[in-house]
């Protein structure tokens, strides 16, 4: 008896898993097949679901409109950019909050914290008339510098609760063993930080590349990364849903890619220290 | 050589005085077992003279060296802890040489250690494997490896054995103490359990917030404790306190008499009478909680049976050179 509702019970979860699955994931599905749609198809109501004309005009035009590579590459130099330079700040900021905290630690984490919980349109016009007269609006090293003060206080956060699961023991030992501080960094801290660096770097990455706020605001064409690219198919002459669609699908299928191979090292980073 | 000098040594962290002055001479090849109550400082006191903490005040020499301000690595100790930190990413192999590795030691001559080192300790099966794949045991094997390879001054202890289960911790202190004697080596080692400190030590240091109590053979703290907290820390059951008048009929303010050295009789004569209370049958002892009026509650051990239950009457009678007597200060009267 106790078998019998333990299989039902299964079945009905694994069930209800497949569906909300499904349901999260349905409108990124209906993007896709809506961008190997004609226009017209694209938003005819009743909506057809598989059976319609294939076509891949919309990705042709998309290319020949505008410049892919060149949006991509921004996405890659601007994501992949903050996220190393955040990451360099963050490593020894957190480290050194994390071993050798001081009274004011948990205030200046609690600030940093407090920093993302401004909208970020409220200093929009100070930040934009700055970038002006510095001349950094629409260069790739204002959104570099933009998003990678941005994402900081997130990075240094995770970087900080990582640090902190590595027992303090363990670098005592360490010492004792004869381990200079960088020594000690090289064969202890980093083989055991490793897990927390990656899930880190990857979660910064994914962020900063879809981050759409200062990009939109930022730039325009020349450092436009690709979230500037899908926008400009939502233009005042109309809604070109299935340009708009073969455009967010390029955009997104790099990261998707990155995200489908890493999400175990994502998965298992998020829950760190939580399941052991 | 291992000796070890603690002169006057003070911690404090901020206003808090973890450790208020301690002296100490550790011979060379010695077994020093630091004892006391969680918070009376034994674990800071070890952690100082590992250097990982660092002095308030005082010196500690090692072979007559002042090494307040050198580095732990450079005191030539080594450390076992009691979570015994292991590094999980290496190998059992890479943890006992890692401390070698670091120190410059010839590849060849690293490997020869550590094999030698895991024989010892019956390690030699499981060099490949990582730490999370052995047993608690195992792992504080590991760790004890660690430490022998590098061939220290002294051995560090913080409460190594209080993560295993009791029958393993019995078994591990016997190979820690067979390990110590066989490699000569001076160890410290820091236990909150007085069974731990009897069994182990050459000699024991008993420390209450932060002073030391007393310093001697287990022995010595067991016949002749130099106050009322060591007496009462040293010794399963607990010794009796008696206050009043049978403590000033010995000319003293407190008597203590060890649960061993009362001598139990049913409806005997002289001695202090009492109903029992609670009979604790263990076959080879029993003990009693005996209440005994104006005497209070009296713990007693008789060897063997004596078919006693709860609400008999018996008379315990203290053996007279094995009453403890203490001042007013708490400090033992020695006539």
């Amino acid at each position: 008896m106790a078998r019998m509702v333990t299989t039902r019970h299964k079945v009905i979860s694994t069930v209800a898993a497949w569906l909300v699955g499904f349901l999260i994931f349905f409108p990124i599905l209906w993007m896709v097949l809506a961008s190997f749609k004609t226009e017209l198809e694209a938003f005819a109501i009743p909506p057809s679901f598989l059976f319609f004309h294939w076509t891949t005009e919309n990705y042709v035009t998309v290319q020949e409109r505008s410049d892919y590579l060149h949006h991509a590459l921004n996405s890659i130099i601007i994501a992949g950019g903050s996220t190393l330079i955040a990451m360099l700040i963050a490593i020894p900021a957190a480290w050194s909050m994390a071993f050798s905290p001081t009274k004011r630690t948990k205030d200046v984490l609690l600030w940093m914290l407090s920093t993302k919980m401004m909208p970020p349109v409220g200093v929009l016009v100070p930040i934009y008339l700055i970038y002006r007269n510095l001349g950094l609006l629409d260069t790739r090293t204002g959104l570099v510098f933009i998003l990678c003060l941005g994402n900081l206080p997130i990075v240094i956060w995770m970087l900080f609760t990582y640090f902190k699961e590595i027992p303090k023991d363990i670098l005592e030992a360490a010492r004792m063993d004869g381990a200079t501080i960088g020594r000690e960094l090289i064969y202890v801290l980093t083989p055991m930080a490793v897990p927390g660096l990656a899930s880190t770097l990857l979660l910064n990455l994914i962020l900063a590349w879809n981050e759409a706020f200062w990009t939109l605001n930022l730039s325009t064409l020349e450092a436009a990364p690709l979230t500037v690219f899908i926008a400009s198919y939502s233009s005042p002459e109309g809604l070109f849903w299935a340009k708009l669609s073969a455009a967010s699908t390029l955009a997104i299928a790099p990261i998707l890619v990155l995200g489908w191979f890493s999400q175990r090292q994502l998965v298992r980073g998020l829950t760190f220290g939580a399941v052991k | 050589m291992g000796q070890i000098t603690l002169q006057g040594v003070q911690k404090s962290f901020g206003p808090v005085h973890i450790i208020k002055g301690a002296d100490l001479d550790i011979a060379d090849g010695s077994f020093v077992v630091f004892v006391g109550p969680s918070g009376c400082g034994k674990t800071t006191l070890l952690r100082l003279i590992a250097g990982l903490e660092d002095v308030t005040g005082g010196a500690i020499l090692i072979d007559g060296r002042n090494v307040v301000d050198v580095p732990p690595a450079k005191r030539g100790l080594s450390m076992v802890f009691q979570s015994y930190a292991l590094y999980p990413h290496m190998s059992v192999r890479g943890n006992i040489a890692f401390g070698l590795k670091m120190a410059g030691v010839a590849r060849d001559e690293i490997s020869r250690k550590v094999e030698a080192a895991a024989a010892t300790l019956n390690l030699t099966p499981y060099l490949d494997r990582k730490p999370r794949e052995l047993s608690g045991g195992q792992r504080q094997r590991v760790a004890i490896g660690r430490a022998i390879v590098r061939e220290p001054k002294a051995f560090l202890f913080d409460e190594p054995l209080s993560n295993l289960d009791a029958a393993l911790r019995v078994q591990m202190r016997l190979e820690v103490t067979r390990l110590q004697k066989q490699l000569g080596t001076t160890a410290i080692y820091v236990t909150h359990d007085q069974v731990e400190a009897m069994t182990m030590a050459d000699k024991i240091v008993v420390l209450n917030a932060g002073k030391i109590e007393q310093y001697g053979s287990p022995l010595e703290l067991y016949e002749k404790p130099n106050n009322l907290f060591v007496a009462g820390f040293i010794g399963s059951p607990k010794m009796n306190f008696i206050t009043g008048e049978p403590a000033h009929q010995h000319g003293a303010m407190t008597i203590g008499v060890r649960p061993e050295h009362l001598k139990v009789e049913r409806d005997g004569q002289g001695g202090w009478h009492g109903t029992v209370s609670v009979a604790e049958h263990l076959g080879s002892d029993t003990f009693l909680y005996v209440d005994a009026g104006p005497q209070g509650m009296l713990t007693a051990r008789y060897v063997g049976e004596l078919g006693l239950s709860p609400g008999d009457k018996v008379s315990l009678i203290p053996e007279s050179a094995r009453i403890h007597r203490f001042d007013d200060g708490g400090k033992a009267i020695r006539a």
